[in-house]
């Protein structure tokens, strides 16, 4: 596993969890989470379905007592002190935790008095929360009858209306038209100013956006954790793309000094990992014309997150962990 | 915190039309009631006078009145309980509530509230069915306190019971049927239980089933006796039932 990339000096850790686990019966849905958050930090938490993503968002808001491990928000501990530890957090669940019957405005506000906003500040935490996630318009209209978009930015008002310090939000923008996930991306990169945000998705581009750091789930167990600049770097031509007319067999590839793997990755096309420190490009040139391969194009994959992810939950953790 | 969540689930309640259907139906039944029994009170008033020291208008009206009250609320609780906490739970909205800075006892303490008002709206409702005629007839003010304190005390009751159960299901209808039971099985529980194991030397049997008998504790109090004993038994079943639903979602978060 890879530590998170250091900066220098460091802002407050505004959420850190240790050895977070969580078994149900037999079944360990979390094993062993570490995280750590710091001020003004977006992270992206990845995973397919039924890694342990929402789990994890659960224990961390508290909704969900850990089997084991700890989590302290803003130096509170979460399990000793959970009133004092929830009112740093904002917390939007997969299924936005919306009152039907109520209007936009009267729920908001009605949050906002849960978390404890003195009234006096209540109308303007509203105000700025509407404006914020474009709802100033339906402020009077009953939720139950909005769109399942606008829903979702009431579930993500909902979670800032208090300004807390960390914002946990489990797929924001499932649902959304793409006009408002760029709108909600926008705010979400505006609030990782100044806030803590930790967020679910599957989409991976969306991590690319507007994240500082990644980490990927797989299995229950963290499998990855980088930041995106580092992870850009990291994997910059430890795959080439190999386009070969006549190939031979994948084990013939994969014997090439140097390379670790070869699999097809479409027609007439080889994806071939590298060795970190080897580049056996020349090789495989002089190799595909001795032997008449008909090769037609060799160049260094395009590495992005969504090879990371898929290089790491398609396999066991064993080798995932590895990978990483 | 408490008010708050209180003031949203009261708000909620009339929302619905569960509330409304409730007050409807338990004005209309006990409306009726009370006027039959106004009108036979009128008509037999002059025989009444013969007798030496005869019933008065609280015995022989308000009284039936407020019993009637009592019998309606055996199903009217566990029906507008069944969603303060199972349907919160099958919209995924407990969430809002579990996420923010309060404790569960805060929040099982607020529905409780929210519950409770809209009974004693009720109660308010019924009782100034006898009170409008205070100035019409002599009306023992004692006896209606004691009644109105003893209904109170069992809706309460009731209401912890109701909650409970609400927060064991996701479906309010279920909820709503599981509490109507269990109350039910309380009433008769109070009407032969208690006393049987009385007569066979049990008093400690005895006295566990007397606090299940929230109906049977009701009843001195229904007579104008103030009775700490029946009191303390309905306050216990109310604390009781309240700390069991918190302990029930504490489980949720712990069990997953």
């Amino acid at each position: 596993m890879i530590s998170p990339s250091e900066s220098t000096a460091p802002p407050a850790v505004t959420l850190a969890a240790h050895g977070l686990s969580r078994r149900f019966g037999s079944h360990t849905a979390v094993d062993g989470v570490d995280l750590q958050l710091r001020r003004g930090e977006v992270l992206g938490f990845l995973g397919p379905n039924g890694a342990g993503k929402t789990t994890t968002m659960q224990m961390l808001t508290g909704n969900l007592a850990p089997t084991a491990g700890a989590v302290s928000v803003c130096g509170v501990d979460l399990l000793e002190a959970p009133v004092e530890a929830k009112s740093h957090i904002g917390y939007l669940p997969e299924t936005p935790p919306l009152y039907r019957d109520m209007k936009v405005g009267e729920y908001l506000d009605l949050v906002a008095r849960l978390h404890r906003v003195p009234s006096a500040k209540r109308r303007a935490a509203v105000d700025k929360a509407q404006a914020r996630c474009g709802l100033s318009d339906v402020s009077r209209k009953l939720i139950g009858t909005l769109s399942k978009g606008y829903q979702q930015r009431v579930g993500i008002a909902q979670a800032i209306v208090h300004e807390p310090d960390v914002i946990i939000l489990d797929e924001p923008t499932v649902g959304l038209d793409p006009n408002q996930i760029r709108d909600i991306r926008a705010l979400i990169r505006e609030l990782g100013g100044t806030h803590s945000i930790i967020l679910s998705t599957h989409i991976l581009p969306e991590v690319e956006a507007i994240c500082d750091r990644v980490q990927i789930m797989h299995h229950g167990k963290l499998v990855y954790s980088d930041t995106i600049a580092a992870l850009k770097q990291f994997h910059s031509g430890r795959i080439l793309l190999v386009g070969l007319n006549n190939p031979p067999a994948m084990d013939e590839l994969a014997a090439i000094p140097g390379v670790t793997r070869a699999e097809a990755a479409g027609e007439h096309l080889y994806r071939v990992s590298i060795a970190a420190g080897a580049d056996p490009t020349a090789q495989i040139v002089t190799l595909a014309a001795e032997r008449h391969w008909g090769l037609h194009q060799i160049a260094p994959a395009q590495t992005n997150l969504e090879d990371v992810f898929v290089n790491l939950t398609t396999r066991d953790v064993t080798d995932g962990e590895k990978a990483a | 915190m408490i008010f708050t969540i209180a003031g949203k689930d009261l708000k909620a309640l009339f929302t619905s039309p569960i509330a409304w259907v409730v007050l409807t139906f338990v004005q209309l039944i006990v409306g009726y009631g009370f006027l039959k029994r106004f009108d036979e009170f009128m008509e037999v008033q002059k025989q009444l006078l013969q007798l030496a020291s005869p019933p008065g208008f609280t015995e022989l009206v308000a009284v039936p009145t407020f019993a009637t009250t009592a019998a309606i609320m055996l199903f009217a609780v566990p029906l507008l309980a069944m969603r303060l906490i199972a349907e919160e739970r099958r919209n995924q909205t407990m969430v809002l509530l579990t996420s923010a800075p309060i404790s569960i006892l805060d929040i099982v303490l607020g529905k409780f509230l929210a519950l409770l008002g809209m009974l004693l709206i009720i109660l308010a409702l019924v009782a100034l069915m006898p009170l409008s005629l205070s100035g019409a007839t002599k009306l023992d003010y004692r006896l209606i306190g004691s009644i109105v304190l003893g209904l109170t005390l069992m809706a309460a009751a009731f209401s912890a019971v109701s909650l409970y159960v609400s927060s064991l299901t996701t479906h309010p209808i279920v909820a709503a049927l599981g509490a109507f039971g269990a109350l039910m099985a309380m009433v008769l529980m109070g009407e032969n239980v208690a006393d049987n194991l009385q007569t066979r030397g049990l008093g400690v049997l005895a006295t566990f089933a007397q606090v299940f008998s929230p109906v049977k504790n009701f009843e001195p109090l229904g007579k104008g006796v103030i009775d700490s004993y029946a009191i303390a038994c309905l306050v216990l079943l109310t604390v009781l039932f309240l700390a069991f639903t918190v302990r029930q979602l504490e489980a949720r978060r712990l069990r997953g």
